[in-house]
């Protein structure tokens, strides 16, 4: 089974909702960024959004943009991100789900067929292409259902009714609802109307629905996951590494701000 | 032709962009479509492309150039538009539709200006608020145009990420409006981006051709032999040859920037150099590294300067119906002195390479055949970048 599915399933079992992270793949270095990686499953962490560097990433703010440009400085191509999971994955009881985070064109390149090939060779088990809508997706969705590679889609609060319901159709493992218009990036305040968009989202899939985008302190994991089924932070622990680049205990401070999220959720 | 339903010209183009663009994307479809057959619209667009711009554009016979040449060449004088380039075209007709679609803001992206500064007048003239993202380079090399914006009303803001120039400026605009979609149209310069931008844009471009063929079958009494425009986006060079492809024996060359010469990676010719892949919002020829990467891109002419080409573009090559060639940036800067020379035309640095390309390829043209070159824009903004080119390669030019 899919380790997504087997994650949601279990938390749901559990009555737990799942802390999806975000990190940009070799930031700041090849050897921390899997050190980082490797400590998040003990840390409370349930699925890893592991973000491929891509010079453009228009729909990324500042902090992932930087985190974009450290990582591509120290060349880490599809390549090393690839590299970076097989290492991972000959880890023992390393579990972790894999979604790669990725923009279009650096999978294109690499080759649709052999990047879902490799996916599934290494152990990734879904990806996300943030600016691959359902209608340019036919190809890559066939290709990974193949591989039992889980598509993941997401839905704005731009998404009318008719698009959510071609957006659920065409995910599988579970939905991203992006709870603001706007870049990836932390905020003060969730929006509001976050909730509604979940609940309507609900009524055309029973995939369990993740929230990201702006969520960045233990109080809004706990408050988005009072209505969804995950909650995704990716800016706020990213922003962890740039802080402390020049620190030595760097892994440390970021593995140590990531379980204080974590525990926002366990406490519940 | 136009875009099938995902907005694709054969295999090129469509919609790869943010989930929370498609319904913005799609509302601006739709809007166009209905005012396209609008005769109010048309009304209004044919009002201000006369009465604001100063349409019809002559045709103008280049007599000294031709002569020295041996061809009978024409330019098409779109660098007499008010606000100096063929950009005001777009900038108008899609201010109508901003003002339609009821958007309070206007965004846009510009790289050597003029598209910008085109964009922050319509503005003024519909009094809409108006952001313009522009990279840090582009500001330095052209920063007459940037005082022309301020001046017009409209926020010049600076882009530091990346190469600072049209590429970064483009991923600004569209984070911005990923973030104000709602209330908030992006005026696109090009006939790049997604769907349904290089088909609005071309066609609100159209105009250059289709006033270009009533004037050469008046003056010639015939169709060209030859047409050239520079291709940065592409918006100038498909806006002229679109009324004429239907014509087999015309024959049609866009020129692109060849920089500091193919071979120094240092350039922005995307068929010669460059392969298939997705950049903003379309699937396009582009130039990129072996891993997907964006690569950085050099023109000295800020309007070439951009790593995609308009995915229209992209079909005509693989059809071949269109043919791409490039010079470098010294066959330019003397094209521009070329013209104003034997002209009195300071030609924009993008517009001299078309002319660049006819210079250096006079004879293999033939002899004697009749070329019309697109003068996208005028040079003003591009006289002090010149200016150091030629201080800076005075020795290497003698």
């Amino acid at each position: 089974m899919n380790r997504i599915d087997k994650k949601f399933q279990e938390l749901k079992a559990a009555r737990r909702k799942a802390f999806i992270l975000y990190l940009t793949a070799g930031d700041p270095d090849f050897k921390r960024s899997v050190n980082i990686i490797s400590h998040m499953e003990n840390k409370g962490v349930d699925i890893l959004e592991l973000g491929v560097p891509f010079s453009d990433p228009l729909a990324d703010g500042p902090t992932i943009q930087k985190a974009s440009s450290r990582s591509l400085k120290q060349n880490a191509l599809m390549k090393s991100v690839f590299n970076m999971v097989e290492i991972l994955r000959k880890r023992k009881n390393f579990k972790l789900p894999i979604v790669l985070f990725t923009y279009y064109n650096p999978v294109m390149n690499f080759g649709l067929k052999k990047f879902i090939l490799r996916c599934s060779q290494l152990g990734v088990d879904g990806i996300l292409i943030l600016d691959l809508p359902p209608e340019e997706a036919g190809e890559y969705k066939n290709l990974a259902a193949k591989k039992d590679i889980k598509t993941v889609f997401l839905v704005s609060p731009t998404s009318p009714a008719g698009r959510i319901k071609k957006i659920a159709e065409a995910s599988t493992g579970f939905i991203y609802c992006v709870s603001r218009t706007g870049v990836t990036g932390a905020r003060k305040k969730l929006n509001t109307e976050t909730p509604k968009l979940v609940k309507q989202i609900k009524r055309y899939s029973t995939l369990p629905v993740a929230v990201g985008f702006g969520i960045s302190t233990p109080r809004q994991i706990r408050e988005v996951a009072a209505y969804a089924d995950a909650a995704v932070v990716g800016s706020a622990a990213v922003k962890k590494i740039e802080e402390n680049l020049r620190k030595r205990n760097l892994e440390e401070k970021v593995v140590r701000f990531v379980s204080k999220l974590a525990a926002g959720l366990k406490n519940k | 032709m136009n875009p099938d339903k995902r907005g694709m010209f054969g295999e090129f183009g469509g919609k790869y962009v943010p989930e929370t663009l498609m319904t913005a994307l799609k509302e601006l479809e739709e809007c166009y479509y209905k005012y396209k057959i609008d005769r109010k619209f048309k009304e209004e667009l044919n009002h201000y492309l006369k009465e604001y711009a100063g349409r019809p554009t002559p045709l103008y016979f280049a007599e000294r150039l031709s002569k020295e040449l041996g061809h009978r060449i024409y330019l098409k004088r779109e660098d007499l538009l008010h606000t100096g380039a063929h950009k005001i075209n777009n900038a108008i007709g899609q201010i109508l539709l901003a003002v339609r679609m009821g958007k309070k803001r206007v965004i846009a992206e510009t790289g050597a200006g003029q598209h910008g500064v085109a964009v922050a007048a319509v503005c003024a003239m519909f009094g809409v608020q108006c952001d313009i993202y522009m990279g840090e380079e582009d500001i330095y090399r052209q920063n007459l145009n940037v005082f022309r914006m301020e001046l017009l009303g409209a926020n010049v803001i600076k882009v530091k990420s990346g190469s600072r120039t049209l590429k970064d400026a483009m991923n600004e605009a569209i984070r911005d409006w990923v973030t104000n979609v709602r209330n908030t149209h992006y005026i696109l310069g090009s006939v790049g981006g997604p769907h349904p931008y290089p088909m609005i844009v071309r066609d609100f471009q159209r105009v250059i051709g289709k006033e270009a063929k009533k004037q050469i079958l008046k003056m010639e009494k015939r169709l060209p032999d030859y047409m050239v425009a520079c291709v940065g986006g592409g918006s100038n060079s498909i806006g002229l040859f679109y009324e004429f492809l239907k014509y087999p024996r015309v024959k049609f060359i866009g020129v692109e920037a060849g920089g500091l010469g193919l071979k120094t990676g240092k350039h922005a010719a995307r068929f010669k150099g460059g392969s298939v892949g997705v950049l903003h919002g379309a699937k396009t020829y582009i130039l990129q590294t072996e891993d997907g990467q964006i690569r950085l891109t050099h023109s000295i002419s800020a309007g070439l300067d951009y790593a995609g080409v308009g995915p229209e573009h992209s079909y005509f090559y693989e059809e071949g119906r269109i043919k791409y060639d490039n010079v470098t940036d010294g066959e330019a800067v003397n094209a521009f002195v070329k013209l104003s020379e034997t002209e009195g035309l300071i030609p924009a640095l993008e517009s001299s390479h078309a002319i660049a390309y006819v210079i250096k390829n006079r004879k293999k043209l033939g002899k004697n055949k009749l070329i019309v070159i697109n003068l996208s824009g005028r040079g003003d903004k591009d006289v002090q970048v010149v200016s150091e080119y030629l201080k800076k390669n005075k020795k290497k030019r003698k």
